[in-house]
């Protein structure tokens, strides 16, 4: 063991005194293993691996099970790059080898079926049982299936992907991009907010456009939205006026963008003002929290779960955290960046709790990058703080990337993106 | 458990208080345990940034790095992209978000966790 003691060690004992224990400073008191905390992580996407990966990092006592289904996790950030053929689903696949080896996470590869809160056990699909001091839910988001006439799951299987979960359905909606004729047509239907990623949707027309352009320029796609407005909206429409002009058209809910009902058969959407038919039709119905977070009553009439927002404990289910997109996160986007930025928190106040001390005001970041040509990247920034009013934007920060920048900012923001994913990648399952 | 604002932020100011009588020098089991216990804020100010730049700013891409820098130079490099007096794409947005005091603690916090992995 070394004895090294560092500058901040060393002012502390100067001020520790003889009533202050100097004992802890060498390290030589180990918290009792009979009191070995656990917390179980539902989820091993964005928030909840973070939750796992941080929880360990901060304090190696805590024993971590993460409960997740997939042994590979792919992830939504870069699938669009997939569909735009600049990356392949290897690319995209995450594993939880390190969290498991490197980290001492006890990863399950199994799903949680029922949460008892009061008796604090989690039971598995396997009939296994796990008990824990703190729970974390991360489980993502659930399809509103019945709220498109006609839509369904197993529509989305077959002729309309929604694509909004990454795995079976990106390269189901990416062969359906590769058979479909030049001078074909490609459908999008985002939903109304709040929902996953709100640059999503638009970041996929461009880099479907990006394949069109070079392999089908007759094509065309046509973006009819529930919504008034979107994400990043000048910025992306300025983007396609630049690199795709005419191949991409956006309609506004009120303007006959908002999808009513969709038909397979004759593979066409109706809308307020009249039926639309597509070669292509990539339907993203409206969304809710994740089913276990329904079945554990964590949700509210809202469909998304209430927490508290410095610790992301439930309001409704004390002592257990729910982060990511199933959570009501005040002014922050549903967005993978937010879930990890999330988990992080909750694992800090997690910590600070076990210790019997109150956790740290919350400080929270996103930034959403968006890749509208190889070389024309964008972005949303925002740094989040705790407000009376809940979890609200620090006012003068963040923002968009300016209208005005040039190519050489526009170049360096997509090679931040490239940068982002790695670092998140590795931050979150390295 | 009902957290509100005052609360927090009075916890914040005790937990600073403490801090200069040592009473959180109890038994640390990790170096990480250490860094949280002596500058629990600048933790939590900080975690996000690894999101770019990598775990303790260990960045694998074009993004740069700040593993290994001084607190020093971390809080000259984020108050400079505050002001705009360094150019940034992305950074000056970020910057924004802290005060000069966070900006500080979030220094201390990167400037100092590296040298736990020592
Ligand atoms: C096309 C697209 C592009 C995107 N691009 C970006 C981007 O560039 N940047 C960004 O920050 N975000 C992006 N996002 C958003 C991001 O993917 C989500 O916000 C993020 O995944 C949310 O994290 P989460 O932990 O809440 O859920 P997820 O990451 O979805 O993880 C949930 C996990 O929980 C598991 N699970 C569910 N139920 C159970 C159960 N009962 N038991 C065990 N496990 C369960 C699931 O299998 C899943 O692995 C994008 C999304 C889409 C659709």
């Amino acid at each position: 063991m070394s004895h090294k003691i560092s500058r901040r060690d060393f002012n502390k004992l100067l001020v520790t005194g003889v009533a202050g224990s100097a004992l802890g400073i060498f390290g030589t008191i180990k918290p009792a293993f009979a009191a070995q905390k656990r917390v179980v992580i539902i989820g091993g996407g964005f928030g909840g691996a973070s939750a796992a990966k941080y929880l360990r990092k901060l304090d190696p006592s805590i024993a971590v099970t993460l409960v997740e289904p997939k042994a590979t996790f792919y992830t939504c950030p870069f699938s669009n790059w997939v569909l735009g053929g600049l990356r392949t689903m290897a690319d995209i696949g995450q594993t939880y080898t390190a969290l498991k080896s490197r980290h001492g996470v006890n990863v399950l590869v199994d799903s949680a079926t029922g949460i008892d809160a009061a008796k604090a056990t989690v039971t598995l699909k396997s009939g296994k049982v796990l008990h824990y001091d703190r729970l974390i839910v991360s489980p993502g988001i659930d399809f509103k299936w019945s709220a498109i006439e006609g839509y369904s799951e197993a529509l989305s299987r077959t002729k309309m992907p929604h694509a909004y979960e990454a795995g079976s359905q990106t390269i189901l909606l990416h062969k359906q991009l590769l058979a479909m004729k030049n001078g074909g047509r490609v459908i999008i239907c985002p939903p109304g907010n709040p929902f996953r990623c709100p640059p999503g949707p638009y970041e996929r027309a461009s880099l479907i456009a990006h394949y069109l352009k070079a392999k089908k320029p007759k094509s065309k796609i046509l973006i009819l939205d529930a919504k008034e407005k979107f994400s990043k909206q000048g910025l992306f429409k300025k983007g396609w006026d630049t690199l795709y002009p005419g191949m991409i058209e956006w309609r506004s809910g009120p303007t006959g963008g908002k999808v009513t009902k969709v038909d397979a058969a004759s593979m066409s959407v109706t809308t307020d003002f009249g039926v639309e038919k597509g070669d292509v039709i990539n339907v993203i119905p409206p969304q809710q929290a994740g089913k276990i977070a329904f079945k554990a009553g964590l949700t509210d009439a809202s469909g998304w779960c209430p927490v508290n927002p410095s610790t992301f404990e439930s309001t409704i289910h004390p002592g257990i955290h729910v982060i990511g997109d199933a959570c009501i996160a005040g002014a922050m986007p549903k967005s993978g960046f937010a879930a990890s930025s999330q988990g992080k928190v909750a694992a800090a106040s997690i910590i600070r709790l076990f210790q019997g001390k109150e956790p740290a005001p919350p400080s929270l970041v996103n930034t959403c990058y968006s890749l509208i040509g190889t070389d024309y990247g964008i972005s949303v920034a925002g740094v989040y703080s705790l407000s009376p009013t809940g979890i609200i934007e620090v006012p003068g920060s963040g923002g968009l990337t300016p209208m005005d920048a040039d190519a050489d900012h526009l170049r360096e923001e997509a090679m931040f993106a490239e940068g982002w994913y790695r670092n998140i990648a590795q931050d979150i399952w390295g | 458990m009902q957290v509100t604002i005052r609360s927090l932020l009075t916890t914040c100011f005790v937990f600073s208080a403490l801090l200069g009588a040592g009473a959180e020098a109890t038994a640390a089991t990790t170096p990480a345990q250490k860094e949280v216990e002596s500058n629990p804020r600048g933790q939590i100010l900080s975690l996000s940034c690894s999101s770019c730049h990598g775990t303790d700013g260990k960045s694998a891409g074009v993004i740069p790095s700040f593993y290994g820098k001084s607190p020093e130079y971390l809080e000259t490099a984020l108050k400079d992209f505050k002001t705009g007096k360094r150019y940034s794409t992305v950074m000056g947005r970020h910057a924004k978000g802290y005060t000069d005091e966070e900006i500080h603690l979030i220094a201390q916090y990167f400037g100092t966790v590296w040298q736990n992995n020592k």
